[in-house]
């Protein structure tokens, strides 16, 4: 059983290649990149043969305990959670827990993180190539490390997948869990300036770790080098101990998340509510509008692509206060503004085939370019407003107001004619109506990141002309450069808005079944 | 059993629907293979077929969803791929496998699809709040559609195919997972609506319900057309279930399987 569960994740893994071409290219770029950072590692854990047993044991301690950290929390960070083989589709085929545990834990190495982390942790041997026991100890160490990273990271995502009995509940959670995420830099940079304090902290923080579940497992090899059995001995048990407890919660969990059926609604709700349907114009346009703000509001999927926005504020003060200057501030506004405006370049893969309805009422393409775009605007302007004057109370620079603003506004509007455009005509890899921000469908990486960059590259070019005018200010001083920055900005920025919307439903009345057949693939 | 030929009108000088030589192909298979139909304007018309026939297919193609590889189809006479825009304001399509904006609730829904085709808000709201007394669904009219059952949410995709009254409606597996009361309630609705001059298409695999409720049938299988015309001409004596699995050719099939009878 165990073996078939292996060979239907190798299935599904040469079968997710065959779907396009794209998918291939995609995949063979996520290999090179996996494939350089696998050999820079390797590399380094042979030099490290040569290296001083304290120094050795510090690196593979922590960067041992630094992998099991990655595997908890990249799968809830990255939208990267592997649910090919999820646990919830073996409900009725009557597998016995433990066997599936087993294949599911040992599928998860099959597949790109999981194949590095093999490849790298066994390579831990080469480091304590020093005497037998160490390379024995090394290699025992690997095994229970890597499971754990494993087992881990099940046991990360079967819990966060259950945690919620509520959809409500499930909606809440899933964009909080963002607000840590994103605060990461911030405080990752706190930790870092306390180490870089004082040193010889890391091979002591190293030596603290390995006594936890973090890192007990990675210091077998270095503790056997240095003839230390008693300690290997203890930071075996503990290893052991921490992969059986990982499993023990794991299956519990699993348990739980195979026998509760998924919630259903609760009591029924009289209508009478149009919401922003009652406000805003009975038109299509207004329509459109209106369901779009509904869905921002009440959709997590675009609640999460918002949620760095209030916070980014937070980050730029964090930064201003170490640097004691808050002149960085001033880029809030240009930011917030092309995070807000390309937050709509996918608003059409969102809809998924929902978009059905669009097709099937005939609803003109630029009536829905300009609802959605409008919609988005509604609350996008004044952030960016707020944004872009507001740093100016604190850094009194007020000559550099206008030009800030213009390019804030360029941007937005600029912006979100750009994303109109590309919204009618690529679809993106986006997580399914319905589902976790998190968990992206397997998909098509290469055309997401094509189309990703490629439209922010050439929204680069499209507000140039404000950039340049930024820089002649700087170079020149002179404020007046900062007006016509405004008024450029602004009529530049409009245009593009326009003829963005135009072109955009224009695009999305020719090809309108074309962009619903793509839509139709991730369903 | 009557195939229809190109340029052969029914009995109505213009079709509700005509379909010449569709055809869709998906990478190497051939989904539908030169479909061409007629509806009369004031049928009740159930398209039948195996699963995998080509129904869903050729429906989309039918309505505009799907752009065909070869062949036209005609809304009252008018081009679905020429003129769409006129011709999706003669159709309400209730699609099957789609999703829905299911974070509105379905009050807002049926409003949206209403207001979408232009419609003026006080019409739409009167409307919305009949189609969700004559489906039964007003008691839930403010919760989100994503909270619905299964055959809410068919209801609630219903009404919204019907808020602009069509004059040809395509629904597409209506009665999937819809219970009992609620199918006979569509039904009644559904015959109303023929009986005023409606034409109505549906797609099925329940061969009782098309030959109790539908006028007019087409039989499907590997993106043909195996029959069509009158309910009774098709079946030509015999049930309709029985004449279907005579047509698609896998009625011997039953044996093997022994084992299943040991326990």
């Amino acid at each position: 059983m165990v073996a078939h569960l292996l060979s239907l994740k190798w299935r599904l893994l040469l079968n997710g290649f065959r779907r396009s071409p794209a998918q291939l290219v995609g995949i063979a770029i996520g290999g090179l990149y996996a494939l350089g950072v696998v050999v820079t590692l390797v590399v380094t854990l042979v030099a490290l043969r040569w290296a001083d047993a304290e120094t050795a044991h510090t690196a593979v301690v922590l960067g041992g305990a630094a992998a099991i950290v990655a595997w908890a929390v990249v799968p809830l960070m990255a939208s990267a959670a592997d649910m090919t083989l999820d646990p919830s589709r073996f409900t009725t085929s009557t597998v016995p827990m433990r066997q599936l545990l087993t294949g599911l834990a040992l599928a998860g190495f099959i597949g790109l993180p999981g194949l590095s982390t093999v490849i790298v942790a066994l390579f831990t041997a080469a480091t304590w190539w020093r005497s037998v026991p160490a390379v024995l100890g090394a290699l025992l160490g690997a095994v229970l490390g890597m499971l754990s990273c494993v087992v881990l990271s099940k046991v990360i995502t079967t819990a966060t997948a259950g945690l919620a009995a509520s959809r409500r509940f499930k909606d809440v959670s899933s964009i909080v869990v963002f607000v840590p995420l994103v605060l990461m830099g911030p405080i990752v940079a706190g930790v870092f300036r306390g180490v870089s304090g004082s040193t010889g902290y890391l091979p002591e923080l190293a030596r603290m770790v390995s006594w936890t579940p973090l890192g007990a497992s990675w210091s077998l090899g270095g503790d056997l080098a240095s003839g230390d059995v008693a300690a290997a001995g203890l930071k075996a048990l503990i290893a052991l101990a921490t992969l059986l407890v990982l499993f023990a919660a794991w299956n519990a969990l699993l348990k739980r998340a195979l026998v509760t059926p998924p919630y259903s609604g609760g009591s029924g709700k009289r209508g009478g509510k149009l919401g922003l349907f009652g406000l805003l114009p009975a038109t299509p346009t207004g329509a459109v509008a209106a369901r779009s703000l509904s869905y921002w509001i009440r959709d997590p999927r675009y609640a999460a692509s918002l949620i760095v926005v209030p916070l980014l504020p937070v980050i730029f003060l964090f930064q201003s206060g170490q640097s004691g200057s808050y002149s960085m501030l001033v880029i809030l506004g240009p930011i917030a503004a092309f995070i807000l405006a390309w937050s709509i370049a996918a608003d059409v893969s969102y809809d998924n085939t929902a978009f059905a309805l669009h097709l099937a009422t005939g609803v003109r393409g630029i009536h829905d370019r300009l609802g959605r775009a409008l919609a988005c605007l509604a609350f996008a302007l004044p952030v960016v407003v707020i944004f872009a004057v507001g740093p100016f109370f604190l850094t009194r620079d007020w000559n550099w107001l206008p030009g800030v603003l213009g390019l804030s506004l360029g941007v937005l509007f600029s912006g979100l004619g750009l994303a109109s455009i590309v919204s009618a005509r690529y679809t993106s890899n986006v997580p399914l109506p319905g589902d976790s921000p998190f968990k992206k469908p397997p998909g098509n990486v290469a055309q997401t990141l094509a189309v990703q960059f490629g439209g922010m590259a050439v929204l680069f070019l499209l507000v140039l002309p404000e950039l340049v005018l930024v820089i002649v200010q700087s170079v020149t001083g002179d404020p007046l450069w900062g007006w016509i920055n405004l008024a450029i900005g602004t009529v530049l920025g409009v245009a593009l808005f326009v003829a963005g919307v135009r072109i955009g439903g224009r695009w999305l009345d020719r090809r309108g079944p074309e962009l619903f057949a793509q839509l139709s693939v991730n369903r | 059993m009557t195939v229809q030929l190109p340029g052969s009108p029914l009995n109505s000088p213009v079709p509700a629907l005509a379909l010449r030589g569709l055809a869709k192909r998906f990478g190497g298979k051939i989904a539908v293979d030169g479909i061409s139909l007629d509806v009369p304007a004031g049928s009740f018309y159930g398209v039948v077929g195996p699963n995998g026939a080509g129904k869903t297919t050729t429906l989309s193609m039918a309505t505009g969803l799907l752009r065909p590889d070869f062949g036209t189809a005609h809304v009252h006479g008018v081009d679905v791929w020429a003129k769409p825009l006129e011709a999706k304001k003669l159709m309400g399509i209730l699609p099957d496998g789609v999703r829905l904006f299911d974070r509105l609730t379905g009050e807002q829904l049926v409003t949206y699809a209403g207001l979408l085709r232009g419609m003026d808000r006080d019409v739409v709201a009167h409307r919305v709040g009949e189609l969700m007394a004559a489906l039964d669904v007003s008691g839930d009219a403010g919760t989100l559609v994503v909270d619905y059952s299964a055959g809410m949410t068919k209801k609630i995709a219903l009404a919204s195919a019907l808020i602009h009254a069509p004059r040809l409606l395509v629904l597409d597996e209506p009665f999937e997972s819809v219970d009992p009361v609620s199918a006979a309630n569509i039904r009644g609705i559904l015959d109303n609506y023929v009986a005023s001059g409606g034409t109505v298409i549906v797609s099925s695999h329940v061969m009782d319900l098309v030959q109790r409720m539908c006028d007019h049938v087409a039989v499907v299988a590997a993106g043909r057309v195996l029959a069509a015309g009158t309910v009774d001409e098709v079946r030509d004596g015999a049930s309709l279930e029985d004449r279907f699995v005579q047509l698609v050719g896998r009625g011997n099939q039953t044996g093997g399987l022994e084992w299943l009878r040991t326990f």
